[in-house]
């Protein structure tokens, strides 16, 4: 299956409640044809009302305009935009059986009998549905729901996908793989879709590019490496991933802080802190370390290690260690940096 | 089912028996007598009725009246409900509590309330004089009360229709928009199916309170004799207990026959259809 792309446009939408609450600061996006746009951001900031925009489930204030391609629809209802929507919590008709909620955008369409089943059966095989096709909602798991939900708004072929934290009711083991498996569907169907989340690891997953917002407003759009690597300011960089900040003086070898002297190579510009991403930290014996400390936490996680070190700056400072090595708390430790972690700290302190 | 393991068994025992004394009271003892009196003869008061046209008439007229009460109460209150439970505009609050005050009256000042507006000196009965002439006068009939139990049945089923509307998922409505739907394939297809098991409930209620409601009848006195009615005078007046006895007797079967309908109906729409 593979479905028609258009690109959208945003124009100044912004977005006030009746009860007088301003959810969208005044907003402008476009989104290519075919592309996966994710919006990203906590709980509250916007993203549910972006994507009820433009889905037509809201109209934006005064002025603003969304375009489907060329097509302007800001005043065209939902049920006329041929928008494919996945809801949180799926919104599956109780009263209808797998294949009857495929198939229900079809008929609504008054498309034939043939047309519907052929369609229907193309769907449930591509999500894998095929021996639940008969059985009622309430007989499938999380992760089935899912799949129907999906199957559903892909039925009438969409001309955008519109999906709202589609993998936040499931549990942590089962979220992986369907990101993997929707991942490959969305790759495969080419249509374009807008994917709300609040969870990074999602949204880089499956991000084209990520949209992150803040308090009804785009902090910044870019695709996943650009958000990590180069985050806009401080506030996208702490909610993309986790940066601590090593306070110090500047000195003429580099930065002098509290666990020790941090080397910066030549051509550094004077800085008070540096932004250190906890995968940029080399653990090394403290006697051969720039930085020394003592660990405060750590946390096995597995494939890795998380530390919290002390005595480096103000603050604790969060490092990843892979491998074999645990040490505990109360161990004295010693940092190195990567070195390529100095280019990204520019774009850290000029964020910041 | 859970198991209770709050109390022992005995104890548990002990609390049910006020609640055991009081069905063998009022249940039991006088369900009991009713059979008994109304079988006597070998069930001759059962033939009587068969082939007694003005016992079947009342019947018949009883449960035609109550049916059309209970399919007029649902499709208004369905509406009123729909729109008071969706709609926010000034005076909500008025009209929900104007539209539930009947609530509060019994069926003997239903009753009189359709007399002041459709009986000889009823609001009606002077505005057809002034406007035609002659006087229009229909509280005494078949519609007046028609007019009587829908009023008094419509607030119940309102607020039936509103506390089920306000628990619908209104995600699933804005899912079925998504995929084309328009508002009346939306109602059909995903409200009405969700409201289903609540207006089964309240409408065999309604049914069931139709079937049985006395005191507006009584108050209007009708020529119609529905069975509440007809009960009354075979026990009071006649004191033909026989008859009384056995009439009572089909009332409540039939009303408990749609009732389990009813019943067996809303768990068949809680479920899916497929
Ligand atoms: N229908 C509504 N009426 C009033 N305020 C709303 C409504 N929907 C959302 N909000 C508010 O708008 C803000 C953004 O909500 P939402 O877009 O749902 O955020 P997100 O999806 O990012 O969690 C929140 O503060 C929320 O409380
Ligand atoms: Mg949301």
């Amino acid at each position: 299956m593979k479905l028609d792309a258009i690109d959208i446009t945003l124009q100044g939408c912004a977005k006030h409640y009746p009860n007088g609450h301003r959810a969208l600061q005044p907003t402008d996006l476009s989104i290519g044809a075919g592309e996966t746009l994710v919006l990203l951001g906590p709980s509250g900031c916007g993203k549910t009302t972006m994507l009820r925009l433009i889905a037509g489930l809201e109209s934006p204030d005064a002025g603003g305009r969304i375009l489907f391609g060329s097509d302007d629809v800001t005043r065209r209802s939902i049920e006329h935009r041929q928008v494919g929507m996945v809801f949180q919590n799926y919104a599956l008709f109780p009263n209808m059986s797998v294949r009857q909620n495929i198939a229900y955008g079809l008929r609504i369409r008054k498309a034939p009998a043939a047309e519907i089943k052929r369609s229907v059966d193309e769907l449930l095989a591509l999500t894998r549905l095929t021996d639940f096709a008969d059985r009622s909602i309430a007989q499938l798991s999380g992760g089935q729901r899912q799949r129907v939900a999906l199957a559903r708004a892909l039925a009438p072929q969409p001309r955008v996908l519109l999906l709202d934290e589609p993998l936040t009711a499931l549990d942590t083991q089962l979220r992986e793989h369907v990101r993997g498996e929707m991942d490959r569907l969305l790759r495969q169907l080419g249509v374009t879709t807008v994917y709300v989340t609040h969870d990074q690891a999602e949204a880089m997953a499956l991000g084209d590019r990520i949209v992150v917002m803040s308090a009804g407003r785009i902090e910044q759009i870019g695709a996943p490496r650009e958000i990590y690597h180069r985050p806009a300011n401080l506030a996208v960089a702490r909610f993309i991933g986790t940066i601590s900040q090593i306070d110090g003086d500047w000195t003429e070898q580099g930065l002098l802080c509290r666990g020790g002297l941090l080397p910066a190579p030549a051509g550094t510009p004077p800085l008070r802190q540096f932004w250190l991403r906890p995968e940029d930290a080399i653990v090394v014996p403290p006697e051969l370390a720039h930085l020394r400390g003592t660990v405060a936490q750590a946390v096995f996680l597995g494939e890795r290690t998380r530390l919290s070190i002390a005595g480096l700056s103000n603050e604790p400072v969060t490092v990843d260690i892979t491998g074999r090595f645990a040490p505990v708390v109360g161990d004295a430790i010693g940092i190195q940096i990567r070195p390529e972690a100095w280019q990204a700290n520019l774009t850290y302190a000029e964020a910041a | 089912m859970q198991t209770d393991l709050t109390f022992s068994r005995p104890m548990r025992l002990l609390f049910l028996l006020p609640l055991l004394v009081v069905f063998a009271a009022f249940w039991l003892l006088p369900m009991g007598a009713l059979l008994r009196i109304s079988t006597g003869e070998h069930g001759g008061a059962y033939l009587a009725l068969l082939h007694s046209p003005r016992y079947l008439q009342s019947l018949i007229s009883t449960v035609l009246l109550s049916l059309a009460v209970t399919a007029v109460t649902i499709v208004l209150s369905l509406v009123a409900g729909l729109f008071l439970s969706r709609r926010a505009f000034p005076g909500r609050q008025l009209l929900i509590a104007a539209l539930t005050l009947p609530l509060a009256f019994p069926g003997v000042v239903v009753g009189f309330m359709v007399i002041m507006l459709a009986g000889r000196q009823g609001v009606f009965s002077d505005l057809t004089q002034a406007i035609t002439g002659t006087r229009s006068v229909f509280a005494y009939s078949m519609t007046g009360l028609f007019l009587g139990y829908l009023y008094f049945s419509i607030p119940r089923v309102v607020l039936t229709v509103m506390a089920a509307a306000e628990k619908l998922d209104a995600s699933l409505e804005e899912a079925a928009r998504s995929l084309g739907a328009r508002d009346w394939e939306v109602l059909r297809d995903v409200t009405l199916p969700a409201l289903a098991p609540a207006l089964l409930a309240t409408g065999a209620m309604c049914f069931a309170t139709s079937m049985g409601a006395f005191g507006t009848a009584f108050t209007l006195a009708t020529d119609i004799d529905v069975l509440p009615m007809v009960i009354y005078t075979e026990f009071t007046l006649n004191a033909n207990m026989l008859t009384a006895a056995a009439l009572s007797l089909v009332l409540g079967a039939v009303t408990w026959t749609v009732l389990s309908l009813a019943h067996t109906a809303g768990a068949q729409s809680a479920a899916p259809s497929a």
